[in-house]
């Protein structure tokens, strides 16, 4: 028993530990209260904008400690939180409300190694405060709406066949479906052909029923499935739009399972106003100006004129006469910027519509040029929940616009008649962040305040310290010379657990530290069990150098049966549980990894450099 | 050599099994019934609610902040101080007629009125009541899948016996975790959750251990009654068994005093957890193993045919 480990091996270990040394480095750097500037429609970080920003932080006598631009972003570092929040001032005055300016803290990472891939572990909301919202988007709403633009489409269809129908209605309740009703078997089956044309994607059949004649088209599951998936995606977007207008640096906006949506934004002080801005159900139609009837009048008498409705406009509050008819929702919209009309100079926003809006707005608008067209703001507040729990909700709807149709127009078009140019980029700014397709809920919220996330970090480092202290303690009081190899051990391995936290870029939560904590203590279970088996192998008269060699082999796979399992353990509770439960799976998974290496390989290495190759007559353990 | 615990002699564990048995018999009795009766104090976590835990500057009566809440509409919340008298959680049920996002806003304006704005924010949970149901779903989904695949893998490395033995092992433990908070009512959250899946895995990796050296036993110890092959195995890692608690134990000490409030319960589910598991692992997964007959035979290496041909020179 020679007790020797090939220079590889040893290699390997020296190797391991000096990466696992490298990528823990960045977090013994502290961190920089920072800026990050990014451009949010479109708008363009470069040069000259850093000249910008450095001459209005000069004039404001501020001077950043670095400024750093690349990929559409600028970081700006100060050396305290006072010229941070001073210069965010100085710069939102200069760039006005194309850019986002959110403040951060930049871990203060050489350049060295930050060019190797090393960054400092990514904190939980719950240690450096935070807010995080789960959202539920609302299927049912979605799916509702999607059936009340097919009444608008079969409608048109009908007409557009000169097909007359009874009614189109939406069927109540479990079946999602559309009815039409017909005076006759012959004209219903005239329509039967055309619409089961037309809506391939649609289940379309006839049915008699109490001597109606009927057409009815159900959306099969694959179009609700593709329905509830366009819904959440949109509201994704609208909601991710939403958070990088409210600058807040390093957001997460994350689908979860098929109906809910994650938001995570770290630093936040206000969770009010969070809140009101992610919830808000605002939305957009575009509809046509009823010029034929007196809106003064249907006001005062209350007699409204069929197919149309009364509106208020946002402004003033006059009373306003709109079609029935939505011509497009703020679902087609798929961009709008502000800017100014090159001929008259005034404000404008320019919309995008996608192909199914951009059809039909050419449609209607080439009927009607000469004529006024309204944008209705639509929102949705829930009010309160009646007794089954079930929100009430009311509606709010305002004309936030009015503007004349100046010639056809399809899927790029101008709405002019604004204001201010401040008017248009907020117009610009509800048309392409503001339309949710379905109302959403917050059903989970954990909001964690800045002083807590720190008193958690410092809690969770003195426990670690303490614990690990007191265990490093009792294995050189109980294991003597192998006690301090299994200290070494389990030092590196909470090295390599930082490491690897940080290389992965996984988030360390409180649970998170806690799995760090019962890693500390389980990892000396490798040592133990090895340390017994040697001790006992010394009792049946082993020499030292075999009792070593038998103690490692023979304690090795009792350390693997008893670490897979706990492994299992960790696999299977980060699967299936969630936030803090997840956070703590991690950590004991990795540490569970690197503890059979630093207890196994790592203590190895070094009994054999200190007792390997030579005679011994007694083992310190 | 420090040596814990005696190895000269071998302790008859097998031969106070019943005793054993009789012990966890009266635990899982009293748990179990605990459990039915009073059931567990569910945290937000699960059942729904809204929690805000403020800092005040100064210390502050709970009376006076209970005064303050009902006078807002919030006479159902309980007030209770967390970790210093100046930190205070309150606890609100799901209500109608208020969107459920809301509340916490509306309870910390209140109280930020009333103290003329000394009071901070700490921390908000709000769990709406469809997500609660869901996390208890999940949370008892992981419990048993975890279960269900240590079993597997425990029955596949071991034999049957074992993996029951061990099953049984975790469920004693699992079941005493929970009664003890059953009983004190302490508040059962998901952490508290994650520390009895941590106590499953705990626990299991003991039994492992003594499992693995009564096979290496029976193998290696051609006389001798299982129970006997047992009690030598259960000695020789006996030392190992109790300093492995004793590291795990000290750390969890470190993390129950100084953790912070909100790791409290976590690290004691885990205290106990790591106690009960020591016991069980002891007493619990090896008796079980015996009681259903586990036998040399079972355990010797399956031959491969041909494999005594290539041992030869």
């Amino acid at each position: 028993m020679l007790n020797k480990y090939p220079l590889w091996k040893n290699l390997l270990v020296v190797a391991v530990l000096l990466l696992g040394l490298l990528y823990a480095l960045p977090n013994l750097f502290g961190q920089d209260p920072a800026i990050v500037v990014t451009g949010l429609h479109g708008a363009q970080v470069d040069a000259d904008l850093e000249k910008k920003v450095r001459a209005a932080l000069q004039e404001a006598k501020i001077t950043p400690t670095q400024v750093e631009r690349n990929e559409g972003r600028m970081l700006l570092r100060f050396d305290t939180t006072t010229d941070q929040q001073k210069a965010q001032h100085a710069i939102a005055k200069v760039l006005g409300e194309d850019y986002s300016y959110a403040l951060t803290m930049a871990a203060n990472v050489p350049d060295w190694l930050a060019a190797l891939g090393g960054r400092p572990m990514n904190l939980g909301l719950d240690l450096r405060g935070g807010i995080h919202v789960l959202i539920d988007v609302d299927m049912d709403s979605a799916l509702q709406a999607k059936l009340e633009a097919y009444t608008g489409d079969i409608r048109s269809v009908l007409r557009k066949h000169k097909i007359r129908y009874l009614t189109v209605k939406t069927e109540k309740g479990k079946q999602l479906g559309v009815n039409v009703k017909f005076k006759d078997a012959a004209t219903r089956d005239k329509a039967l052909d055309v619409l089961a044309e037309e809506f391939r994607n649609l289940g379309v059949e006839a049915v008699d029923a109490d001597g109606a004649y009927l057409v009815r088209l159900t959306m099969p599951p694959a179009e609700v499935r593709a329905t509830k998936k366009f819904a959440l995606q949109q509201n994704i977007t609208t909601i991710r739009n939403r958070v990088n207008a409210l600058g807040v640096a390093e957001p997460l906006v994350q689908q979860q399972g098929d109906r809910r949506i994650v938001v995570e934004l770290p630093g936040v002080q206000d969770p009010t106003q969070v809140k009101n801005i992610l919830g808000a159900t605002a939305t957009l139609e575009y509809r046509l100006v009823d010029t034929e009837h007196d809106a003064f009048e249907a006001k005062e008498t209350g007699k409204i004129p069929p197919g149309s409705r009364l509106y208020k406009v946002r402004e003033d509050g006059r009373p306003i006469l709109l079609k029935k008819r939505v011509i497009v929702t703020g679902d087609q919209i798929t961009d709008a910027a502000s800017g100014f009309d090159q001929r008259t100079g005034s404000p404008m926003v320019t919309v995008s519509l996608d192909s199914k809006g951009a059809r039909r707005m050419r449609n209607v608008t080439t009927e009607n040029v000469g004529k006024p067209m309204a944008v209705v703001f639509k929102e949705t507040r829930v009010v309160g929940r009646d007794a089954n729990g079930k929100p009430i909700k009311r509606q709010v709807e305002e004309v936030i616009s009015v503007a004349n149709i100046l010639e056809p127009f399809g899927r790029r078009f101008q709405t002019t008649g604004l204001d201010s140019p401040q008017e248009a980029h907020q117009l610009a700014l509800l048309l392409r962040a503001g339309a949710l397709a379905a109302p959403i809920d917050i059903v989970e919220e954990r909001t964690i305040g800045p002083s807590l996330g720190a008193d958690n970090i410092r809690q969770g480092f003195i426990s670690v310290m303490i614990g690990m202290a007191a265990v490093l303690v009792f294995m050189v009081a109980y294991y003597r010379v192998f006690g301090l190899f299994a200290d070494a051990a389990l030092i590196a391995n909470l090295v390599l657990i930082v490491a690897i936290l940080s290389l992965l870029q996984a988030t360390l939560t409180m649970p998170g530290i806690a799995g760090i904590v019962l890693t500390v203590g389980m990892a000396v279970d490798a040592n133990v069990l090895i340390y017994e088996r040697i001790r006992e192998e010394l009792r049946v008269g082993s020499t030292p150098q075999a009792a070593i060699h038998a103690g490692y082999e023979k304690a090795f796979s009792t350390i693997m049966d008893a670490n897979i399992t706990t492994l299992i353990a960790a696999v299977v509770l980060f699967s299936i549980g969630s936030g803090p439960v997840k956070g703590f799976a991690v950590t004991l998974a990795i540490g569970i990894v690197t503890s059979m290496f630093t207890a196994i390989v790592g203590t190895r290495a070094l009994v054999n450099l200190v007792y390997g190759g030579k005679r011994i007559e007694k083992l310190s353990i | 050599m420090r040596q814990l615990i005696p190895t000269n002699r071998t302790i008859d564990f097998m031969g106070q099994r019943k005793l054993a048995m009789v012990i966890s018999g009266i635990l899982l009795v009293i748990s179990v019934a605990s459990l039915v009766i009073r059931g567990l104090a569910f945290g937000i976590d699960f059942t729904g609610g809204t929690l805000v835990e403020v800092g005040y500057e100064q210390e502050v009566p709970l009376d006076q902040v209970r005064k303050v809440l009902a006078e807002n509409g919030f006479g159902d919340a309980q007030v209770q101080q967390f970790g210093t008298p100046r930190d205070l959680l309150i606890r609100l049920a799901p209500r109608e007629g208020v969107k459920s996002a809301e509340i916490s806003d509306q309870v910390y304006r209140a109280l930020r009125k009333a103290a003329n704005g000394k009071v901070e924010l700490r921390r908000v949970e709000f769990v709406g009541p469809q997500v609660g149901d869901e996390l208890t779903e999940d949370g008892a989904l992981a419990v048993l899948v975890a279960l269900m695949a240590i079993l597997m893998y425990v029955a596949v490395r071991f034999e049957w016996r074992f993996a029951v033995g061990s099953v049984v092992a975790l469920v004693h433990d699992v079941t005493i975790t929970l009664g003890f908070f059953s009983i004190t009512g302490l508040e059962f959250d998901l952490t508290v959750l994650a520390a009895v899946l941590a106590v499953i895995g705990y626990s299991l990796n003991d039994t492992i251990v003594v499992f693995d050296r009564i096979r290496e036993n029976f193998r290696k110890i051609r006389k001798g009654s299982p129970a006997e092959v047992i009690n030598v195995s259960i000695t020789q890692t006996l030392s190992r068994t109790i300093i492995t608690s004793f590291t795990t134990l000290l750390v969890l000490i470190a993390l129950f005093f100084l953790g912070g409030e909100i790791i409290h319960n976590f690290s004691l589910a885990l205290i106990l957890g790591v106690l009960v598991g020591t016991y069980s692992s002891i007493y619990v997964a090896s008796a079980a193993a015996l009681t259903l007959g586990v036998s040399k035979a079972d355990l010797m290496p399956v031959q491969k045919e041909g494999a005594r041909i290539d041992d030869m020179p």
